[in-house]
């Protein structure tokens, strides 16, 4: 007999990598399903870290000794695996930056500063991250540019006719997330970034949400830029990177000055170094874009195809288990989504659910999640959210479902 | 009953419970309890910023005495039971009293994460609103008694 996608993975050995997990929260097993704030890390990723520090610690790209070669190797090594993780043509084309919000400041900043103009539009969804949402309303500041939204149904999904009809002559940015982070919906980026191209525009998509669930390809999706962050990945915080197309990234003037991003300095005239340097000024965060490399190897370890099944398994069971709570309702039912699922209970608070969640054990995130526009318009104002990762599994969806019963007998 | 007994009453009823969830339990009980608050006080100038709900805070002189009036919306029984013991503590009292009242009642009846947290309803910026009322009115007495001598 065949093994089902989302069986082949051993989860038991999985939880073994991640020994936060094993322990006790307010007298009961610790549930973690915060995974869309931050996933956990291996055991491998963390060995990384201190390893560089116990074992090869030096300044790289500088340094002529053993130390600073090793260093700078496996730094680089860390650039390749990115350009596998997202297909990229080039090495070149992979900035490192301290995650996501970084990178959609770096290309609004000198891509945004360098081309875009007074009356000049960008398009960005009801249900951007507010890191996609206010590095553009600052740029629209400086530059006078009309920041435009593409509106969502009641499922939580895109309505892409309406997209079409903002879509002009005057886009010249086109900024969109691809899986939302407040409800899992995964939107049609590869239609979305052909539309805007047609018109000229430019196009960013925010990968946060989307780097560990789903296969990520940049030249299938022909995208300008791609930027998402490694915590989300079993990576390290303070790290992510920034993918651009080399003829754009090479177009754009340099965001920070300092060392590093230089080919010549006199008082005169600076010249700027090549990409990637170009973008990476001072020593960057040389651990933890090592630790990364880990994080990759990790996922591509596990196979992200087997990852997104058993992750979608996940997603359906508790979709279904939720049932169960009177007046559960979930926001965000599109047809594509992660394994997120979040979601209101009838006269209860958000912040309640979660207080008395976490009581048993059971860590979600509540509110708004950085989404203040998307709560405007489903007209609440936040969700309990849970997110799922690879070392979860049904027994503690269950513990979630139970969990939720006693907030209710607790309110109401 | 000064400040202190209340606080210590307080700590004794929350004394009968070991777990969190039951003293959480009691903390919404307690909430539903608290007489509504009139409307005309539901304003946006009575809202306790740095919450996550919204919770109203109405504050006048009752006599010599400090007198609170608070709410949350319906939904946020947590913030509520909270709000509903400082009021009980702190309203009706000598507003010197309130000004230099030393709660310790939070770190005793075990739930400090829940009354610290931002989480859960801002009640650190409840207290600061009602001691500084407390506080500007202790220095009106002063000045008063000041002005008489
Ligand atoms: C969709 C989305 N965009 C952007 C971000 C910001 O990521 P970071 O805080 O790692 O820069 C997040 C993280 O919460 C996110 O979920």
């Amino acid at each position: 007999m065949e093994i089902a996608p989302h069986e082949i993975l051993d989860i038991e050995a999985i939880r073994r990598d991640f020994p936060i997990l094993d322990q006790v929260v307010n007298g009961r097993q610790l549930v973690y399903f915060d995974n869309a704030a931050t996933t956990q890390k291996p055991l491998p990723v963390l060995k990384a870290l201190a390893g560089y520090y116990e074992g090869y610690n030096a300044n790289i790209h500088r340094g002529i000794h053993a130390l600073a070669e090793k260093a700078t190797s496996a730094f680089e090594l860390s650039r390749r695996a990115i350009q596998q993780f997202l297909n990229a043509a080039h090495v070149e084309e992979i900035i490192f930056t301290y995650g996501t919000t970084d990178g959609i400041n770096l290309v609004a900043q000198t891509y945004g500063r360098r081309f875009l103009n007074t009356g000049d539009e960008i398009i960005i969804t009801t249900m951007e991250h507010h890191s996609n949402i206010v590095p553009w309303q600052m740029l629209c500041e400086e530059k006078g540019c009309v920041l435009k939204v593409i509106p969502i149904d009641d499922n939580g999904d895109l309505i892409l006719e309406e997209y079409e009809k903002l879509l002009s002559e005057r886009t010249k940015f086109v900024s969109v997330v691809h899986v939302s982070n407040a409800m899992g919906i995964i939107n049609p980026v590869k239609t979305i970034i052909e539309k805007a191209h047609a018109v000229g525009a430019k196009v960013l998509i925010d990968g946060a949400q989307a780097s560990s669930h789903i296969d990520i390809d940049v030249q299938d999706l022909d995208t300008d830029f791609y930027v998402f962050s490694a915590h989300k990945l079993y990576g390290p915080t303070g790290m992510g990177a920034l993918y651009g197309k080399r003829d754009v990234l090479d177009s754009m003037p340099p965001w920070r000055g300092g060392g590093e991003m230089i080919k010549e300095v006199t008082f005169e005239k600076t010249t700027y170094n090549d990409l990637p340097y170009k973008f990476e000024a001072g020593t960057p965060n040389i651990a933890d874009v090592i630790a990364t490399y880990t994080a990759l190897e990790y996922i591509n370890n596990l196979g992200k195809k087997n990852l997104a099944a058993y992750e979608h398994s996940l997603l359906e069971y508790a979709t279904e288990a939720l049932k169960d709570i009177e007046g559960l309702r979930i926001i965000g039912q599109g047809a594509e989504k992660i394994s997120v699922v979040s979601f209101v209970i009838d006269g209860i608070h958000h912040q309640d659910t979660g207080v008395i969640l976490d009581q048993q054990g059971i860590a979600v995130r509540t509110g708004h999640h950085c989404t203040q526009p998307l709560m405007r318009r489903f007209n609440i104002t936040g969700t309990t959210r849970a997110s799922f990762a690879v070392y979860n599994t049904k027994e503690e969806i269950d513990r979630l479902v139970q969990g939720l019963h006693r907030v209710r007998k607790m309110m109401l | 009953m000064t400040i202190n007994e209340k606080q210590d009453e307080i700590i004794e009823e929350f004394d009968l419970f070991d777990d969190q969830l039951d003293k959480t339990q009691y903390i919404i009980d307690l909430g539903k309890k608290l007489p509504p608050m009139p409307e005309q006080y539901q304003t946006d100038d009575n809202l306790i910023r740095g919450c996550q709900s919204k919770v109203w805070l109405h504050s006048e002189m009752q006599g010599t005495n400090v007198h609170f009036e608070a709410d949350s919306e319906p939904t946020a029984q947590i913030s509520k039971g909270l709000v509903s013991l400082l009021i009980r503590i702190l309203s009706d009292e000598k507003p010197e009293a309130v000004a230099s009242a030393d709660l310790y009642f939070i770190d005793r009846i075990g739930l400090s994460s829940l009354v610290t947290s931002r989480r859960a309803g801002g009640l650190a910026s409840m207290i600061q609103q009602m001691k500084q009322f407390a506080t500007q009115q202790a220095a009106k007495n002063q000045t008063a008694a000041q002005s008489t001598l």
